[in-house]
């Protein structure tokens, strides 16, 4: 009875604790551009495996974008069969050691684990990510079968997650894919976008890799709508099906007085120069990047921390986060929010700048701010910040980096015929990634606005599927109810 | 990789690549840019097309050295590759003026307006270009301009070449003969102060002044936003709404200063890259 009542709360502290993550120490990984979590140890990662339930309706299953077998990965894994969990994930998502670091887990499956109504989820991105990493790291990523050749050719536009995972099913189906990217490096968003220090581009390297040796094209430098335009990939190079998955490439700004001084960045500028050009190492790479001695990160999104971390380990100075709302609201994943904090990243609530001013060369010296506090919810269910009268505050700042979102990059879609967009200029595709132009499928952020890694690779995943039944002479390429709406219009 | 079939030295710090392109050489219009990269450490340097040939498959462009990464583009040779070309970017030229546009070429700005000024005299366009140098030895491809002008006028700072002087002067007096108006807009491609100085110029006549800007960009394709301006106090990316603005509209001080952003660093670079030639 004593011995079972033991074992019985031994249980219930295994199940209640999540396994640690060791990470790099914050006075440490401030100096560095190396990956701050460093992963599970294979003992780590079956001691955590062993936590799920098992449940027999997986919750977790259901809030993954693109429903990888979740109990299934974990039970490969807490046996020990970490090269089977792998495969066990790639079977429904190709990029897992991406996702398992950058997808936002706490609000998918972990956020449906049943375990996570009493105690900590079942820490399901870290160890999609001990997979993902066991198997590459061993130099095990096998080539599944492909099936023969069907003579059908498909362009990819855009080499980010929408785009390799489109190219990744269909090559294994037996199609030609060319992939289109505008940069002298794949990966998009991976590439340019997240830091060093939360995604390697050694793992990027590996994913594109992958897809070469499975006869994936690579055409780099090539940019869609000027360099070819999608008429010319359809009629005269002579791809039998286009997706399109350029992204949210347009950055906003606030349009507030002094915005375009010297010293102000626009976020995707700034990690640009920051990943692709890596200009942490200039001189050494040729690119330059402003390193300031007061930084503020205007912004709350996953952007403005990775921006905001950035400029922590470039500068021995201050680094702030001006957010216009308050810290429940802030859009970012919470250990993003969490590692900014660690590292010294200031977070300053409820606080809008409202000019930018310079000095005498033309480079910004301050922002003048406004204090904000919250009204009534607006549309998005957020409470609307409302400006506090008589609430003025100036901060010195001599690098100013914006993150307050993109839009849709127009540089494809001006020169595209028959593709309809919407009032934002994004392109309007049904659940497949259809379009309104037959043969022309479109997926990611370039539809839905900025959003996630993984949602961008589920709607390619979709697209895949959608452009494989119309090479196969299933479908008529065109979107029913696209089709359909515009009948009615 | 592009391969570099031919590179000619015009002048002093700065010469003229031919590049086996034919992508781009099929696209390219008068106007239009490149984002060029020597190697894969190197930056993406914007580069106004200079001269294409959709038949050879090639196009032309010219490099002056302003800092490290030119410099390193223009230690390599013909039989060597740059690493990356992107391109053709930006907006063409509106070649659909009539009667006379005068071309103001300043320095090495008379690589991207020759191809400007020869699309316009092929449209039958009557082209005076004013071609001004800092001293005669930095003068390059006065023929080809004169070749496409029914009317040439070379200056140069310290008067070694042509009139003594600044382009500005000519331009002021073009503009003052034209008593009929039949000059429909004057083009402006040169150092940003000298675009500054030409649409001051031209700003009392009225008439229509567009330059080319070269501001500090990235991508070159609207993703990044480092090239933005203020047209009119509305800001406009170089990248795509441009390179070629209303002079008249263009805020100068802005520009001129978000162009000074990287001087410290460019200097930086350059020292180290001098230091790593001499070892």
């Amino acid at each position: 009875m004593i011995h079972k009542k033991q074992n019985g709360s031994t249980q219930r502290t295994e199940r209640a604790v999540r396994a640690t993550m060791p990470e790099q120490a914050p006075e440490v990984r401030v100096r560095n551009f190396h990956e701050v979590p460093l992963g599970y140890g294979p003992e780590e990662a079956m001691g955590e495996a062993r936590r799920c339930l098992q449940c027999k309706k997986a919750a977790c299953k259901e809030g993954c974008p693109v429903n990888v077998a979740i109990p299934e990965f974990l039970a490969r894994i807490s046996e020990g069969k970490f090269d089977e969990a792998a495969r066990t994930i790639k079977q429904t998502n190709c990029l897992p050691a991406i996702c398992g670091r950058v997808c936002p887990q706490e609000t998918q499956c972990e956020e449906r684990c049943v375990l996570g109504k009493r105690f900590e989820p079942v820490a399901i991105g870290r160890l999609e990510r001990f997979a993902a990493d066991y198997e590459r790291q061993r130099g095990r990523m096998e080539l599944p079968p492909k099936a023969p050749p069907t003579g059908k050719r498909v362009a990819v536009v855009g080499s980010g997650p929408a785009g390799l995972a489109v190219a990744g099913d269909l090559v294994l189906l037996g199609h030609e894919v060319t992939v289109f990217e505008a940069f002298h490096r794949p990966g998009g968003v991976l590439r340019y976008g997240i830091p060093e220090f939360r995604l390697p581009k050694e793992i990027v390297d590996c994913e594109v890799d992958y897809l070469e040796r499975l006869g994936v094209r690579l055409e780099l430098n090539q940019v869609i709508g000027k360099s070819i335009t999608l008429d010319e990939l359809l009629k005269v190079e002579g791809f039998h099906a286009v997706f399109i998955g350029v992204g949210a490439g347009l950055p906003y700004g606030m349009g507030v007085p002094g915005e375009n001084l010297g010293g102000i960045y626009l976020a995707n500028e700034y990690l640009t120069r920051a990943n692709l050009m890596k200009a942490y190492a200039f001189p050494q790479y040729g690119t330059p990047v402003l390193r300031g001695s007061n930084v503020c990160v205007v912004g709350g999104g996953n952007v403005a921390m990775d921006a905001a971390r950035t400029a922590r380990r470039l500068t021995d100075g201050n680094v702030s986060i001006l957010y216009r709302r308050s810290r429940e609201e802030l859009p970012a994943r919470a250990e993003e929010i969490h590692h900014a904090e660690e590292e010294g990243v200031e977070l300053k609530m409820l606080c809008a700048p409202i000019e930018y001013l310079g000095d005498e060369r033309g480079m910004v010296r301050e922002v003048r701010c406004q204090r904000m506090e919250l009204g009534e919810p607006d549309a998005s269910g957020r409470r609307r910040p409302v400006s506090v009268p008589g609430s003025e505050l100036s901060l010195r700042a001599d690098l100013v980096i914006i993150a307050i979102g993109s839009g849709a990059n127009p540089l494809l879609t001006r020169t595209a015929s028959g593709i309809e967009l919407n009032r934002r200029g994004y392109i309007v595709a049904d659940p497949s990634g259809a379009t309104s132009r037959p043969g022309v499928w479109a997926g990611g952020d370039i539809v839905t606005g900025s959003a996630t890694v993984i949602l961008a690779m589920g709607a390619g995943k979709a697209a895949a599927a959608d452009i494989h039944r119309y090479l196969s002479g299933l479908s008529n390429g065109r979107s029913s109810s696209l089709a359909m709406e515009a009948a009615g219009s | 990789m592009i391969p570099i079939l031919a590179k000619t030295f015009l002048a002093p710090n700065i010469y003229e690549f031919v590049v086996g392109a034919p992508r781009i050489a099929r696209k390219a219009r008068p106007g239009q840019f490149v984002v060029a990269m020597s190697d894969e450490t190197g930056e993406r340097i914007p580069l106004t097309i200079a001269d294409y040939s959709a038949a050879d498959g090639t196009i032309t462009l010219v490099v002056m050295i302003v800092g490290a990464s030119t410099a390193k583009l223009c230690r390599l040779h013909e039989g060597e590759h740059l690493y990356a070309l992107i391109g053709p970017l930006g907006e063409p030229s509106r070649i659909d003026y009539l009667g006379a546009v005068v071309m103001v070429a300043g320095g090495v700005g008379a690589a991207p307006i020759y191809p400007i000024a020869r699309a316009f005299c092929e449209s039958g366009g009557h082209v005076i270009t004013v071609q001004g140098a800092r001293s005669k030895d930095l003068v390059f491809w006065q023929d080809r301009l004169a070749a496409v002008s029914s009317r040439h006028i070379l200056t140069t700072d310290d008067g070694t070449a042509g009139r003594r002087g600044l382009v500005t002067e000519p331009l002021r007096e073009i503009l003052e003969e034209d008593s009929q108006r039949a000059i429909g807009a004057v083009y402006a491609i040169g150092p940003p102060a000298m675009m500054k100085c030409c649409s001051k110029t031209t700003q009392p006549f009225g008439v229509k002044t567009i330059v080319s800007l070269n501001s500090v960009m990235v991508d070159g394709t609207g993703m990044c936003g480092g090239c933005r301006v203020e047209i009119g106090r509305e800001t406009k990316f170089t990248c795509v709404d441009g390179p070629e603005f209303d002079g008249h509209l263009v805020d100068w001080d802005l520009f001129l200063a978000r162009q000074k952003t990287y001087v410290h660093h460019e200097q930086c670079a350059l020292e180290q890259s001098a230091a790593q030639a001499k070892s």
